[in-house]
């Protein structure tokens, strides 16, 4: 009886978490809206992780292309060499922290100046503030990116598909000079053009150079950048996990042997 | 209290201490011995477990508070070095959040527990009105925390809930103005305002430990309600908390955290909004203000009403009705499982609760503000109108003789014989 | 106990199977001592340095423009590191000091063993005799040693002299007058050439 109450009550409850879920998906299903199909990412499953091929060919990406207009403020030259991320070797790490210039400063003359970049940097970024990158980009701002995987409803699932929806506009839309038409952005109407094109970025691990596998690569990259910490996350959860579940058959056990004297005082009274 | 003590120290450092401040006395009667009656389900678990939750939100917050920079430019940017740099930070941060979420989670069922077994009627008015006086200063510490983040979200909700004051204008030319402009520190929400709110963040939470002691006090004063609403009659109704019910509260907070556990390890950002991830900008709205899923009910009842002032009077209303919900329920029988008519209404209300939560996540027009505005009309109806008429009218179910009697059945009512004597048996225990 | 009272706690009762609950509550106990130990470690860890204050741990420094007879003093993990271009006056004074009249006979030098005895060539730069580079912290309680600029007081061993309370450092940083107990310390740190230094 009581246990029927319970499970009435536990779906009532549950149905109240489904509401952020719906609100997307409703988004996604009625057509008018922007279109996300769910992929297949290494890191969703709950003992998933990151794939460090994919994560150092993403920062080749970003690196390549997105880096001329869009800043990474949250990451250093170190995150690259982390354990559960893109983790380029410390060598790796220092050549490519030092092919970039980096503003420190003042010097004893009171100046700025520009020097090769160390693992302890932060990305640097194209441009001085914000002011300068929509001057450089027709007013438009192009976002950070480092949290852009958790910034934005549908996560990996959305970059991925923002990538990858540059189309022809169809016809009757009204779309505004200067814009670009895509199906994953909010208003179908975007500012950045397609950055995206077969082969412009080079792969050397014999991975083919497409725009689905650099959307695929980079979307993975940006989830790390976002969650950097998902691989040990998933980690400790699955310890804490089986740590509870095993402590609960224990507390359940316990909690029975202690309530058994009080049973039988009952049923030897009541015989 | 109503029961005598029968502490009795045995070590020389417990006749000591006794004699000048008695706190092992106070542990040992009202925390291991205190009666309590036999037949707590558990839906009794989650006192023990608000208490688990308050220490765990307080812990994590203090050691947050070692890194978080409260200030309009630091904020965020501090927030986003404890996930990546801090030691343990992404887990410190994910549980302090989560945990807020579990808060509620457990602070609404065990709120819907005191109204379904009437644990609110005399003579424990006063304890529930604490547990609401609790609830509100939940709702303001969750608000204010949330708000630290200083991500779009958090900019814009304060902006939003801040502002309704300005509905004061309505009734007194400028004194809204006034208000909101005292409240931000500023003409706008800035840095002044996250200061402030940091500073209450950090106090609120123990002025809740205060009242929770209040809350506690009031309850053992008259001792436990139990699911029949009857009496304890004799101490057979009862038995220790300790070793009984220690246990079962341990065994429910392990079983709850194991759901905290599932959620901030696999799924954290299940519960919270993207747009919390942006750095708030004054000068950008986000087109869907939601805020977080535990205020979702009292969104809804405030975006119902047409009128801004009395939506702001709705949704505050939502609230106060609480505090007087022992003197509307005319019924004499506490526990709604033996209330046939009532119950349908209860659960009709529990409904509506749910239902009002998602309503406060969408947008406000078409079916979705016809439905928002039907359960708020019910929301209402149920404390001023059903709470009232339901009690007078309503004939019913018999209720037990004792506590006793309902865990045993009618074998109970026959007096106690002692136990048999076993082979072994020994004079009592040590 | 007086009149255990069975009808009110039941666990006053004589016992079915003692051992077989106790070693069910030992176990729910010691699950419970693990699960407070393991919620309580991250709560104390979390104050240890974070990771961005452990990537600040080197620095490059041009000494280049350091004349001899001059020091320069630079920031590194937080505390002031002391780089003196000796002359040849100041490391023959050095050199000549008796190990056995120091206060302090160990060389406090992070790049060498921590027995290495105090020589002059165990505080100065390996091959690089000319630089000293030292943690620029009094040994006693923690003041910033005087002799760093030319107008200095430098004391009667021509290194650096402390205010607080009167310590006397020697041209290689070795205490010489107490109350400092210990020469100041070397930091780990490399010459990538003859006017690169790297620290840390």
């Amino acid at each position: 009886m009581a246990m029927h109450r319970f499970l009435m009550a536990a779906g009532l409850l549950t149905s109240a978490f489904a509401v952020p879920g719906m609100a997307v998906a409703e988004e996604a299903a009625n057509g008018h809206g922007p279109v996300i199909e769910a992929q297949e990412w290494s890191f969703a499953p709950p003992f998933g992780g990151f794939k460090q091929g994919q994560l150092q060919r993403g920062y080749r990406v970003y690196k390549d292309i997105c880096a001329s207009c869009h800043s990474m403020r949250f990451l250093s030259f170190r995150n690259l060499a982390e354990v559960g991320g893109p983790h380029f070797s410390p060598a790796a790490v220092e050549m490519l922290a030092s092919q970039v210039q980096v503003t420190d400063g003042p010097d004893a003359k009171g100046e700025m100046f520009q020097r090769p970049g160390r693992p302890s940097d932060r990305f640097p970024s194209r441009f001085a503030n914000d002011e300068a990158a929509r001057a450089a980009n027709n007013g438009a701002l192009p976002p950070d990116l480092s949290l852009m995987a958790k910034a934005r409803a549908g996560g990996a699932d959305y970059l991925y598909a923002l990538l990858t929806g540059y189309q022809q506009a169809p016809a009757g839309f009204d779309l505004t000079q200067g814009m670009q038409y895509n199906t994953a952005f909010a208003g179908h109407q975007i500012a950045m053009p397609n950055p995206l094109v077969d082969g412009i970025v080079p792969y050397t691990d014999g991975t083919e150079p497409t725009v689905d596998n650099y959307a695929k690569d980079v979307s993975a990259f940006l989830m790390w950048s976002a969650e950097p910490t998902l691989e040990e996350r998933h980690k400790v959860g699955a310890r804490v996990m089986i740590f509870l579940f095993v402590f609960a058959f224990i507390m359940f056990l316990a909690k029975r042997a202690v309530w058994e004297r009080l049973h039988r005082r009952d049923h030897s009274h009541t015989a | 209290m109503a029961h005598p003590s029968t502490y009795k120290p045995t070590s020389g450092f417990g006749k000591w201490i006794d004699t000048r401040l008695p706190f092992p006395r106070v542990v040992h009667d009202q925390f291991m011995v205190f009666p309590t009656p036999r037949n707590l389900n558990y839906w009794w678990t989650f006192g023990g477990i608000l208490t688990f939750m308050l220490v765990l939100q307080m812990m994590t917050g203090i050691v947050l508070a070692m890194h978080y920079v409260p200030s309009a430019d630091g904020a965020f940017d501090s927030v986003e070095k404890i996930m990546r740099d801090v030691n343990w930070g992404w887990l410190l941060r994910y549980a302090h959040a989560v945990g807020a979420s579990m808060f509620f989670v457990a602070v609404f069922i065990h709120t819907f527990r005191g109204l379904y077994y009437g644990s609110y009627k005399a003579p424990r008015e006063v304890l529930w009105i604490l547990g609401v006086l609790i609830l509100l200063l939940m709702i303001a510490t969750a608000f204010m925390g949330y708000s630290l983040v200083w991500g779009q979200m958090s900019f814009w909700a304060v902006t939003v809930i801040t502002n309704l004051f300005s509905s004061l204008d309505s009734l007194i030319p400028g004194l809204g103005t006034t208000l909101v402009e005292w409240i931000w520190g500023g003409f706008a929400v800035g840095g002044p305002t996250l200061n402030r709110l940091y500073s209450l963040h950090y106090l609120l939470p123990f002025v809740i430990a205060g009242v929770v002691i209040l809350h506690i006090w009031a309850l053992h004063v008259p001792g436990n309600n139990n699911p029949t609403g009857v009496d304890v009659k004799t101490e057979r109704d009862t038995i220790p908390f300790h070793p009984y019910y220690s246990i079962k509260d341990g065994f429910a907070i392990v079983l709850f955290l194991i759901v905290f556990a599932a959620l901030l390890f696999y799924v954290p950002n299940y519960l919270s909004h993207p747009d919390n991830y942006i750095p708030a900008n004054p000068l950008q709205t986000p087109p869907h203000i939601v805020p977080e899923w535990y205020f979702l009910p009292f969104y809804a009842i405030l975006r119902a009403i047409p009128s801004k002032l009395f939506g702001v009077i709705g949704m505050l209303g939502a609230i106060a009705v609480l505090f007087i919900v022992p003197w509307l329920d005319t019924s004499r029988i506490r526990s709604t499982s033996y209330r046939p008519i009532y119950k349908w209404f209860f659960w009709l209300f529990v409904i509506t609760c749910i239902a009002l939560g998602y309503l406060g996540a969408q947008a406000p027009d078409g079916w979705y503000l016809f439905f928002g505005r039907a359960f708020t009309i019910y929301y209402f109806a149920f404390f001023l109108l059903i709470m009232p008429i339901v009690g007078l009218i309503e004939r019913p179910k018999k209720l037990p003789g004792s506590i006793t009697q309902s865990v045993l059945g009618s074998q109970a009512s026959k007096p106690p014989s002692p136990p048999p004597p076993g082979p072994d048996d020994r004079e009592g225990l040590a | 106990m007086a009149n255990p009272d069975t009808t009110t706690d039941p666990s006053l009762l004589p016992d079915d199977d003692p051992s077989r609950r106790d070693v069910i509550l030992i176990a729910a106990g010691a699950f419970a001592t693990i699960g407070g130990a393991a919620m309580l470690w991250p709560l104390l860890d979390q104050m240890n340095p974070d990771a961005s204050t452990l990537s600040m741990a080197s620095i490059d420094v041009d000494v280049g423009p350091v004349e001899e007879g001059q020091a320069i003093t630079v920031m590194w993990r937080g505390k002031p590191i002391f780089i003196r271009h000796r002359t040849a006056k100041e490391i023959e004074e050095a050199k000549d000091v008796k190990l056995d009249v120091l206060i302090d006979p160990f060389a406090r030098n992070a790049n060498l063993p921590e027995d290495a005895p105090a020589t002059d060539a165990n505080r100065a730069a390996t091959d690089l005799e000319p630089w000293l580079v030292m943690i620029g912290i009094c040994t006693h309680l923690g003041c910033i040693p005087k002799g760093q600029a030319v107008g200095d007081y430098k004391g009667d061993y021509g290194g650096w002299f402390c205010p607080c309370h009167g310590s006397q450092y020697d041209t290689s940083g070795r205490v010489r007058v107490g109350p400092a107990p210990q020469n100041m310390y070397i930091p780990p740190y490399t010459f990538a050439s003859d006017t690169q230094l790297k620290i840390g």
